[in-house]
């Protein structure tokens, strides 16, 4: 089946504002794993008949990492432009798969004149599920593997922003067990990718911080990871791979674990 | 009448220096540039009474909970006490409040010996904990030293303290029996009742008097002892905890602080229609973050003089965990250490320390016209600051909600965009997004993706 994936730009010809925009995101958009997770949300916006578009060119970096490593300047810029294209096309509500994207989008662009209601696409996914639109078939997430599921909180969607069930209700509806880790919630453990330091080598220390957390993951018994954030969706599966444990645990999104579910 | 007067002028010397290390504490904190405080006091109020007063985010781990809960409302109850001796103290009178509270005086005093026994347990395990166990968060290196005695001194203190509870009441308690005329009968006690006769029984009535009177100068002296020790010690945050947990942030953990004085200059530069504001031009360019006290907001200094220095902060640290430099805990207590270094040389009045191009022109040493060459930087790493993931696991941690991300970031802050400085790691993930939109520099439409799906 071939996706539908309307531009904003389109729509504003038209003189249109979708019900929702999805915003990709710089990972979402150019990191090879983290498209799949952004093809695998927009296949559930299709099968649920979610009115939505992307920006497309027109989405630029929500300037997140930058303000984190401490250059306010090409934060400012980035945030001022985004303002305006999203203010330009009158959208009210966004919703993210970057849980970065996504604090950035709801907590510090209302200050720059940027106001929307934003969501994260695990809390969307649960609305859907809750309401009724979206249906998971009662298959197991891994094909014809059985699952066994455990979930690292991101540090942005979790002890950022207090989100904590949305995602494990959502997991709750797959057919799977589920294993929680040690630290959970508001004592999860980083994945290591924030505060810019996705972009940088480690400081000298013993021991990656990916490695220690993915460590805990596998020591669930576990044979999937779910994960929120793109971030740590690179982070965890390195640490995996790591391990060379990449054969028999695998590091999915919400979104995709959906997708795989309902062998869409 | 020797009594009374003595002991006001210890009540003179020992509140009125306390009062004066206390302002001086107040001017240090206040070193820090002005934060707008969010009004919503009783939001505040409430988190100030679940945090600070009723220890909420203690009881993440039970045992020590209980145990500092034990010593922390022992202390509270003792302040009743407190009030007895200093009106007894002026009065030359002896438990004023027997007589006058009767039955409820026996509640109060029986109250204040089982939680003082209770501390005195709980001040046992924790000398033993700190001391014999290595528990990693108490054994870090910024522990070293001084705040490691700080922290056995209290206890100490809280030691000496219940003995002279106990000897004041314990003494009480069998003379109340020999001389019932000046010894008022305060009910039967939970302790002294049987180890007052156990161990003072059968002394002669002047040995005990003396022994009572020893037990009560004691009491009265410790607690003036220990409010002038507050000042420079981590135990400040008994008082602190509660300014902290008032004014704390009550926005999301993840929510970063605006910098409108950019936000500004970006919007301007971006506007063609922008007028030029010749007096924004003439200005000297202004300092970005904070490399010090004074570019830090009063609520970080704050926190470095509340600090416990428990190091449940650090205990969480992803980067701690994994053998990085960087300690949440260290950063707080680096903070109060150069907040007081600066304080000290403000007293000194010492013209070396006005910055060089002021010497002249300045009248006296302000907080204004203050330079000694020195900064944040040479307490706090780079490499320490720079290896935080922002996961706010510390300040989700502290358990008086002080918040160690927030001066990380502002010396990040005044790395990049003061210093011009920062890990060249960096850069093209800047350039990528200045220049293409992207954290990575990509040649590729960013709706590529849609098009191959
Ligand atoms: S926010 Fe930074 S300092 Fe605080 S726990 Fe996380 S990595 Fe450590
Ligand atoms: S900042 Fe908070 S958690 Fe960290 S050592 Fe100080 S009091 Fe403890």
């Amino acid at each position: 089946m071939s996706l539908t994936i309307p531009r904003m730009a389109d729509l504003a010809m038209e003189g249109r504002v979708p019900d929702v925009l999805f915003w990709v995101g710089c990972a979402g958009s150019y990191d090879a794993r983290a498209q799949k997770v952004t093809v695998a949300f927009c296949k559930i916006l299709n099968e649920v008949g979610v009115d939505f578009a992307i920006l497309g060119n027109d989405e630029a970096c929500t300037g997140d990492p930058a303000r984190r490593a401490g250059n306010e300047f090409v934060f400012q810029m980035m945030a001022a432009q985004n303002v305006e294209v999203l203010n330009g096309y009158q959208i009210k509500k966004i919703v993210a798969t970057c849980p970065h994207c996504f604090n950035v989008l709801k907590n510090e662009y209302p200050a720059l004149g940027g106001k929307y209601e934003v969501i994260h696409h695990s809390v969307f996914l649960q609305q859907l599920i809750d309401s009724g639109k979206l249906k998971i078939k009662g298959e197991s997430p891994l094909g014809d593997k059985a699952a066994s599921i455990t979930y690292h909180d991101s540090c942005y969607i979790g002890r950022g922003n207090g989100i904590y069930e949305a995602p494990r209700e959502v997991l709750n509806t797959l057919k799977a067990d589920i294993q929680e880790m040690n630290r959970i919630k508001s004592n999860g453990l980083c994945c290591g990718a924030g505060g810019a330091q996705m972009f940088k080598e480690d400081e000298p220390g013993d021991k990656r911080i990916n490695t220690e957390r993915s460590e805990e993951a596998m020591a669930t018994g576990a044979n999937t990871i779910a994960v929120n954030c793109p971030f740590c969706l690179t982070m965890m599966s390195d640490g995996v791979k790591a391990a060379e444990k990449q054969d028999e645990v695998m590091v999915y999104d919400l979104a995709e674990l959906i997708v795989q579910a309902n062998r869409w | 009448m020797l009594q009374p007067i003595v002991f006001f002028l210890i009540c003179v010397v020992g509140f009125g220096y306390a009062g004066y290390k206390f302002s001086k504490l107040r001017r240090n904190v206040l070193l820090g540039k002005d934060e707008e405080i969010e009004k919503a006091p009783g939001q505040r109020f409430k988190n100030m009474m679940l945090v600070a007063f009723g220890q909420k985010k203690m009881f993440r781990r039970w045992i020590p909970a209980v145990l500092h809960g034990f010593i922390y409302v022992a202390f509270l109850f003792t302040q009743i006490e407190l009030i007895e001796i200093i009106v007894d103290g002026f009065t030359n009178g002896h438990r004023t409040f027997a007589t006058a509270l009767g039955g409820l005086y026996t509640l109060i005093l029986n109250s204040i010996e089982i939680l003082s026994v209770l501390a005195l347990i709980a001040t046992i395990i924790f000398l033993w904990r700190r001391n014999m166990l290595s528990i990693p968060r108490f054994n870090k290196p910024e522990m070293e030293g001084w705040p490691h005695k700080d922290a056995n001194i209290i206890l100490y203190l809280e030691i000496l303290l219940v003995m002279a509870i106990l000897t004041m009441n314990g003494t009480d308690a069998v003379l109340q029996g020999i001389d019932p005329e000046h010894y008022p009968d305060t009910g039967t006690l939970a302790v002294s009742g049987w180890l007052g006769p156990l161990v003072f029984g059968g002394m002669q009535e002047s040995t005990l008097a003396l022994l009572e009177r020893a037990g009560w100068w004691l009491h009265f002296l410790v607690v003036i002892a220990f409010l002038n020790y507050l000042p420079i010690s981590k135990h400040l945050h008994i008082i602190f905890a509660f300014p902290m947990t008032y004014f704390a942030r009550l926005t999301p953990k993840a929510e970063m602080e605006n910098m409108p004085e950019i936000q500004k200059e970006v919007q301007s530069m971006m506007d063609p229609d922008a007028t030029f504001d010749e007096a924004d031009m003439s200005m000297e360019l202004p300092e970005f973050g904070a490399q010090d006290i004074t570019g830090l907001s009063w609520l970080d200094v704050l926190g470095g003089y509340a600090c416990t220095q428990c190091g449940r902060c650090t205990d969480v640290c992803p980067a701690n965990l994994t053998g990085k430099k960087l300690s949440p805990r260290k950063v707080m207590m680096d903070i109060r250490t150069r907040a007081e270094e600066i304080g000290t040389k403000l007293d000194s009045g010492d013209k070396q320390y006005i910055a060089e191009d002021k010497r002249e022109s300045a009248k006296a040493l302000t907080k204004d016209n203050f330079d000694d060459g020195k900064s944040l930087f040479d307490l706090i790493s780079k490499e320490e600051i720079h290896a935080c993931t922002t996961c706010q696991a510390c300040v989700e941690a502290c358990p008086i909600n002080i918040n160690p991300l927030e001066p990380i970031l502002k010396l990040r802050r005044h790395e990049i965009l003061t210093q011009s400085a920062g890990p060249t790691d960096w850069l093209p993930m800047f350039t990528a997004i200045e220049n293409g939109g992207a954290v990575w520099a990509m040649s590729d439409a960013r709706d590529k993706w849609a098009e191959d799906a």
